[in-house]
């Protein structure tokens, strides 16, 4: 091994890497995102998708749901230092292949064709709950909700069936059964 | 109808009920308003210094020292841009430090006004929270919780950025007394389950080490007393990372010294061949862990922190324990004397043969150094500053590099609160403005900037500040002409290729003190060094000492990077008598 000329260590070995969704409470002020994902940024964790939106308006809540990949101890370390921030009420740490929970994401595709073209997209989306919300007799803009792959895969498959623009949400969660996370 | 109060107001009223008696500061246009207000508190002092980074060196000087948070006080812009490196050196070491900055008026904010700058977004990752301030109404919640933040569980600088407007605004304001206290939430995680478990791996263990760090610091005096109290009552060793220095007495028998890149040979090998590792408040730093992959790999770990997110960060560990060092080490003290485990005694045939190892690794006197009676060793120069400040209660600072290492191997802490040098950050600058800080919080005593020549020209401004307040600190300059560390390592790594490390046309440090109406003395020989230390101490004035020091020395011992804590190397001495005797050559 070459003579290391660093005065900081070299890096060890790495532990496998797992898909986690990091779900936070925080007040919704000013700037809170920033911290968050400022955060994420500021010690080099991964951000794959973000969702966030206001959960509770008496209370001024938001709920942020964050897909991210990192070893055991990165994941460790995301949730530790985000109970630190102060705005942070609390975290939901779990595993994407974790069965208690449900992922999903939302997609609107735009597709160009006749209805004949355009009711053959629909079919193919038949599994994820297509809604049509707008149409005309040469376009429609179909809604679909499905896991992320799931919508990976959809939109390859449709571009042969003329989708011509894709707008996607980040994944949101939501626990199994009758109990609540806390 | 009640008496309004302007922002400005407000902003004195929430320093006074926090019992802020000083402030550094440097006035500016976003500011003016508050420091209109400053005439009519007299209980709050104000210190002027000459550069914002000052400023906030300065009060985290007065942070460590005194215990209580600092406070600073700057205008917009590049007044807030200025204090950043002071804000990450303070969250880097975990010091209190509250810091208010004037905004230009809220109807310019995102307007690029004149001396407008994004300061709460520029100073969010090196702060544990901040505020802009944007309803006259939020001024007084936000100050007391800034305050609150700033100390509570780990503590931290914070930031309150209030724009002019809202200085002038008016509002009325509430007694902190009448106000709902601020929940806190509980820092304590522990249960008596946990020291139960401690106890019993403290029993088991032949090789027990204590690795203290900051945290017994940041804990309180009273952490340093039970602290002592635990040591004597196990009858461990206990070694120090840098922050943790005084937390127990520097010269006691079962001090190790410090530990880490650095630290003694015996603290390091210690650490490595252990069975049990108690670490109290420290936080496996890379200076103190070298390799982790062979870090301590025979031990057992013990890991108590106030910030959960310190335990497993670095080192995974076998107990965490979760709470205020204080009440952990109260547990444990309790506990083991409700068990009537007299570990001292009972445990005294396990640990002697340890004991008997670390006296092995202690004879080899690793911070011995050649001295010399025609040139001024450095570790010499602090070993005497230590010998002649010893008997009163003297502060030492330090700027960053090769000074601060032989500051902390060869000075010797009896008492918390005494030292303070910017280990985290590791910012060049520091000890100076920081000096000023401790004098202000501990007026009579003793304080003195050990320092290097290239490290003070950094935030040499500040020694006007000294004089304008009557602070008596001592700049203790070991001038060897060289950044002093930057050149070991490329002595050591860069083939001596010594690129832009040498200190070109340094001023003359007798003429500079007495341009700033200081007093300037100069050592040159080792025979003159003691004479001229106590003319220093002697003078109630500010003194830059000028130390002329051997331009060679390089500071050990050492580990070599990427090395664990067994494969030290030492210094010149050890490694020619190892060569005579050909053994331990794997140690170099």
């Amino acid at each position: 091994m070459p003579k290391s000329k660093s005065a900081y260590s070299t890096p060890t070995k790495v532990s496998k890497l797992e898909t986690h969704i990091i779900v936070v409470w925080v007040d919704n002020e000013a700037s809170v995102l920033s911290r968050v994902v400022g955060l994420f940024s500021g010690r080099g964790y991964n951000i794959e998708s973000l969702a966030v939106a206001e959960v509770d308006q008496k209370n001024n809540l938001s709920r942020i749901t964050i897909v991210t990949t990192g070893t055991p101890e990165v994941i460790e370390q995301i949730v530790l230092q985000l109970k630190k921030l102060v705005p942070v009420h609390k975290v939901g740490n779990f595993k994407r292949e974790d069965k208690n929970v449900i992922f999903k994401e939302m997609a609107l595709l735009k597709l160009i064709g006749n209805s004949a073209k355009i009711k053959k997209a629909l079919n193919a989306c038949k599994k994820f709950n297509p809604v049509i919300l707008d149409q005309t007799n040469k376009s429609a803009v179909i809604q679909i909700t499905a896991l992320r792959r799931e919508i990976d895969k959809m939109v390859k498959n449709l571009k042969s069936h003329g989708l011509i623009s894709v707008s996607r949400t980040g994944a949101v969660a939501m626990t199994r059964g009758a109990e609540i996370f806390n | 109808m009640p008496k309004l109060y302007t922002g400005a107001e407000i902003v004195f009223k929430c320093l006074e009920e926090q019992k802020v008696n000083h402030i550094f500061g440097y006035p500016g246009g976003a500011v003016l308003p508050i420091y209109d207000e400053l005439k009519n508190h007299t209980s709050i002092k104000h210190i002027l210094v000459r550069h914002e980074q000052g400023a906030g060196h300065a009060a985290e000087g007065y942070a460590r020292s005194s215990g209580k948070p600092g406070v600073v006080l700057v205008t917009s812009g590049p007044g807030a841009t200025n204090v950043v490196t002071a804000l990450t050196d303070a969250y880097m070491d975990s010091v209190p430090l509250v810091c208010i900055s004037g905004q230009v008026p809220t109807h310019l904010i995102g307007t690029d006004a004149f001396q407008e700058c994004d300061t709460t977004g520029i100073t969010r990752p090196c702060t544990k929270h901040n505020w802009l301030v944007k309803d006259i109404n939020d001024l007084q919640r936000i100050m007391h919780e800034a305050f609150e933040v700033a100390t509570t569980g780990r503590p931290g600088p914070v930031l309150v950025d209030i724009p002019k407007d809202i200085q002038f605004a008016k509002t009325k304001y509430v007694s902190l007394k009448k106000e709902k206290k601020i929940e806190v939430k509980n820092k304590n995680k522990f249960n008596q389950k946990d020291i139960d478990q401690l106890i019993e791996l403290m029993n088991k263990a032949s090789k027990p080490i204590f690795y203290t760090g900051g945290g017994v610091v940041n804990s309180g005096p009273k952490a340093s007393e039970l602290l002592r109290e635990l040591v004597a009552l196990t009858g461990f060793p206990i070694t120090s990372t840098l922050q943790g220095l005084g937390s127990y007495p520097g010269e006691d028998n079962q001090f190790l010294g410090m530990l880490g890149m650095h630290g003694t040979y015996e603290a390091n090998n210690a650490m490595h061949d252990c069975d049990l590792l108690i670490n109290i408040g420290a936080r496996f730093d890379d200076r103190i862990t070298g390799k982790i992959d062979e870090f301590s790999p025979k031990s057992k770990k013990v890991h108590i922190d106030i910030d959960p997110s310190s335990i497993n960060k670095i080192i995974k560990v076998d107990l965490a324990i979760v709470g205020d060092v204080t009440d952990v080490i109260k547990s444990t003290t309790k506990t083991l004397k409700k068990k009537n485990l007299n570990l001292e005694k009972s445990n005294k045939q396990k640990i002697s043969k340890w004991w008997q190892q670390i006296q092995k690794w202690r004879s080899k006197q690793s911070l011995n150094f050649i001295n010399s009676d025609k040139i001024i060793k450095p570790q010499h120069a602090v070993q005497r500053l230590y010998e002649l400040t010893k008997n009163q209660d003297t502060f030492i600072t330090t700027e960053v590099g090769q000074h601060q290492m032989w500051a902390a191997q060869h000075y010797k802490f009896n008492k918390p609160n005494r030292w303070m040098t910017s280990g985290g950050l590791g910012t060049m600058g520091y000890g100076l403005p920081a000096a000023i800080g401790v004098q202000v919080a501990n007026p009579k005593k003793l304080v003195v900037d050990v320092a290097g020549e290239a490290s003070i020209l950094m935030t040499m401004q500040e020694i006007s500040t000294a004089i304008q307040y009557n602070l008596p600190i001592k700049i203790f300059i070991l001038n060897n002409q060289y950044m002093g560390m930057v050149r070991q390592w490329q002595e050591l790594l860069h083939e001596k290729n010594y690129s832009e490390s040498y200190s070109e046309a340094l001023p003359d440090f007798v003429k500079l003190a007495e341009a700033y109406g200081c007093v300037g003395i100069r050592a040159e020989n080792p025979d003159e060094l003691d004479e001229k230390i106590e003319e220093m101490i002697n003078v109630n004035k500010p003194v830059i000492f000028d130390c002329h020091v051997d331009q060679a020395e390089n500071c050990f011992p050492m580990i070599p990077s990427g090395k664990p804590h067994n494969q030290m190397l030492l210094g010149p001495k050890d490694q020619e008598e190892n060569k005579i005797t050909g053994k331990g050559k794997a140690l170099v």
